[in-house]
């Protein structure tokens, strides 16, 4: 089959190859160079040459450890505090430089910590902010996909109606699929503006100007959620029509019985909507997650990862330091990372969701 | 008690008026069976019964309660449907049992009742399987269970069988009449096979563009068909329908003749004068084919002979040049080309009139 389409068919082959070669071009190729280069010390512009440095990349990002602080005694062997009463701990920096007793903790910095008795666990990291990325970008997979995923089936089960008018709703809840993500980026960083933005002026008009307003962009506890509402909002509409179509194979049959068995709205959702939707909810579930680890726009034009890199994410360190830093290895082994963390997912997914019998 | 009264009801899709005003009583425990060409509206009127369908003019009591708003579950009914609409991802015992599951039935009468339902289908060993391997009568078997488990006042069928092989379709015929009188509860059955309506019905109630054209016993309709349609309607192969004038008018009936037809008095009430066209019916069963071309009162030549085993099928060509069937009891040998003549008893034809475009 596949030889006699290679030889009798060069016409079509010619015209597939542009589409091939931009492919490969873009996607395959890139896609290899990505894991060679993460072996090396490659940069984007410099006169040294390029070294293999093995998995020393890697080591130097994910490379973690942990320390157990005592708290600082005087002479009588009291707990010394500060002028609020805080304990002091020795700094952490006394352990992880040139230190010839911690030397798998040497270059590493404090990520966070907590008080365990009187003393502090201090969790430290070679990459603090590759680990705060991680963390955002795990934080943003794990709310995004389950409250995307259910928000858009509930949309689709309302505009899944005979109603007049319903596909004006239709067109505006997709309408934010369609217009560009960095457009829609700048007008949620107006609308999520501290001094004047419509969030807080609505919170504020609903509350009769109680409502103290808040810079959600500009603090590290508010940013990360922000951007989180936004996305959700920002994809729904995508997922509603894949939902969409799921519910359009259900036979309308299915639910005129259920309807004579006298079946509610929810033990109808429960026995014909729900189990007709499997597969959807399958590919839904893949699609969201893999887009939210790719999450980068949001970023890039409203926080470009601040504050304090509270929004930090891998799609945008890698390329923050693969073009920002001229630094093309470092992007690259966490281009690496990130595609073996969507492959594992998305792999425990179909597993967790195969057809059992 | 499960008598239907349908008073007057209508249906319209706006402009549409696809249910014309149907008076039809049901008594409880009688089989009814709706027959009638395809989109003459027997499923609709079916489905406004199970309320599946809004009325939109008229009255339908189902016992003594009128029940045009009232939702399906309320109304005591259940139903199974063409494409059987059993739910895919159920086993057989929950398909079987969906209509108890919605009512919260406990499990000990749960699987009672299911393995009741199980055993008046002789479908036990098929519990477990999923309705993907089950054959097409299997799963209008589980249909039908999910609708007796629930031991409703009414059953309604629509076209419960179309979708079977002939030689299945009769055994599932036979086996839903056995269900009828072993149930012994109202039926109504929409068909558009009069075999399945004559087989089954206690009362068939034949439709026409949304009106009823007559409506009775299977022997009454195959005897006295009230009209033309009725007559073209009921019985196989279909009445011989010949156009005839009045040649005079007794106190009985009319004495009619055509150019291959010898003046024969009919017994009838259809209204006509000397010289009217009037239209004869006589059942192909009726007619007997004589090899004496002057034996009969009909004159033709034999076309074909169809010989079936249980009877033969001649078709004759008139000398006027039209068309007729006759059917006999046993093997006859009449050749082709062969001038025949045909009796028939004057008690056994009906005279129509001539229907109006
Ligand atoms: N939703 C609808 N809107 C408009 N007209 C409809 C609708 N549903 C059915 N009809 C019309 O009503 C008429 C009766 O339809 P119905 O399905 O009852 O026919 P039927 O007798 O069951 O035919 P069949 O033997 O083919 O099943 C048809 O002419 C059909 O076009
Ligand atoms: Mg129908």
């Amino acid at each position: 089959m596949a030889s006699k389409l290679t030889q009798s068919n060069s016409a079509g082959w010619a015209f597939a190859l542009p589409g091939f070669g931009l492919i490969a071009l873009f996607i395959v190729v890139p896609f290899f160079f990505a894991f060679g280069l993460s072996l090396t010390n490659q940069r984007l512009v410099s006169p040294n040459p390029t070294e293999f440095v093995g998995l020393a990349n890697y080591k130097n990002l994910l490379g973690v450890g942990m320390i157990t602080l005592e708290p600082e005694r005087n002479d009588a062997g009291e707990i010394l505090r500060g002028q609020d009463g805080e304990i002091q701990y020795p700094r952490v920096r006394n352990y992880t430089r040139k230190n010839p007793d911690y030397p798998h903790l040497d270059g590493m910095r404090e990520w966070f910590r907590w008080s365990s008795g009187d003393n502090a666990k201090v969790v430290l990291a070679k990459d603090v902010v590759f680990v705060k990325a991680l963390k955002n970008t795990l934080t943003f997979v794990v709310i995004v996909a389950p409250l995307q995923a259910s928000l858009a089936l509930l949309l689709a089960l309302l505009i899944n109606q005979k109603l007049r008018g319903i596909n004006v709703f239709r067109t505006i809840y997709f309408m934010p699929v369609v217009i560009s993500i960095v457009v829609v980026s700048l007008l949620w960083r107006f609308i999520y503006s501290g001094d004047n933005g419509l969030l807080n002026n609505i919170l504020g008009a609903l509350t009769f100007g109680l409502f103290e307003p808040v810079d959600w962009l500009g603090q590290p506890s508010t940013a990360l959620g922000a951007i989180i509402a936004m996305s959700i909002w920002q994809a729904v509409g995508f997922h509603m029509v894949i939902w969409l179509s799921g519910l359009q194979t259900i036979s309308p049959v299915l639910y005129e019985a259920a309807r004579i068995e006298g079946s509610s709205a929810w033990q109808t959702f429960k026995y014909v909507t729900w189990p007709g939707l499997r597969n959807t909810a399958v590919l839904i579930l893949i699609v969201i997650t893999m887009q939210a680890f790719a999450i980068f726009a949001q970023i890039d034009v409203m926080t470009s990862g601040g504050p304090l890199d509270s929004t930090q994410t891998l799609v945008f360190q890698a390329v923050e330091r693969g073009y920002g830093k001229q630094d093309i290895s470092g992007g690259s082994v966490i281009s690496v990372i990130l595609f073996l963390i969507v492959l594992s997912i998305s792999l425990i997914q179909r597993w967790l969701t195969r057809e059992k019998n | 008690m499960a008598n239907l009264s349908l008073q007057n009801l209508q249906k319209s899709y706006g402009s549409a008026h696809v249910i014309k005003g149907v008076d039809i009583e049901i008594a409880d425990g009688e089989f009814t069976v709706f027959v009638g060409p395809s989109g003459c509206g027997k499923s609709t009127l079916l489905r406004m019964i199970a309320g599946l369908e809004d009325i939109s003019g008229g009255d339908l009591y189902i016992g003594d309660r009128q029940v045009n708003e009232v939702q399906p579950k309320e109304r005591g009914i259940a139903m199974v449907f063409q494409s059987y609409a059993i739910f895919p991802h159920m086993t057989v015992r929950e398909n079987i049992g969906f209509g108890l599951t919605i009512e919260g039935v406990k499990k000990d009468e749960w699987n009672e009742r299911v393995n009741e339902a199980a055993r008046i289908l002789q479908m036990e060993h098929l519990l477990d399987r999923r309705p993907s391997q089950l054959s097409g009568g299997q799963r209008q078997r589980v249909a039908i269970g999910r609708a007796i488990v629930r031991k409703p006042a009414v059953f309604l069928f629509d076209e419960p069988l179309s979708n079977l092989d002939a030689a299945l379709r009769m055994d599932m015929r036979m086996e839903i009449g056995k269900l009828h009188k072993q149930l012994d509860a109202t039926m109504i059955y929409v068909t558009h096979d009069q075999v399945e309506a004559m087989t089954l019905a206690d009362k068939i109630v034949v439709l026409k563009d949304g009106k009823v054209m007559q409506i009775g016993a299977p022997m009454e309709l195959y005897h006295k068909p009230a009209n033309l349609f009725v007559a073209r309607f009921i019985g196989s192969p279909a009445m011989n329908l010949l156009d005839v004038t009045v040649a005079e008018s007794t106190a009985t009936g009319h004495i009619v003749q055509n150019g291959s037809l010898d003046p024969v008095e009919i017994a009838t009430d259809t209204q006509a004068k000397p010289g009217d066209k009037l239209i004869l019916g006589i059942r192909p069963q009726y007619l007997d084919p004589s090899h004496d071309p002057s034996a009969g009162k009909l004159h033709g030549t034999v076309s074909i002979t169809e010989r079936l085993g249980t009877e033969t099928i001649l078709d004759l060509t008139l000398t006027d040049g039209s068309k007729l069937v006759a059917a006999l009891p046993e093997d006859a040998i009449f050749k082709p080309e062969e001038t025949v003549s045909l009796t028939f008893d004057p008690a056994r034809a009906h005279l129509f009139q001539p229907e109006d475009a």
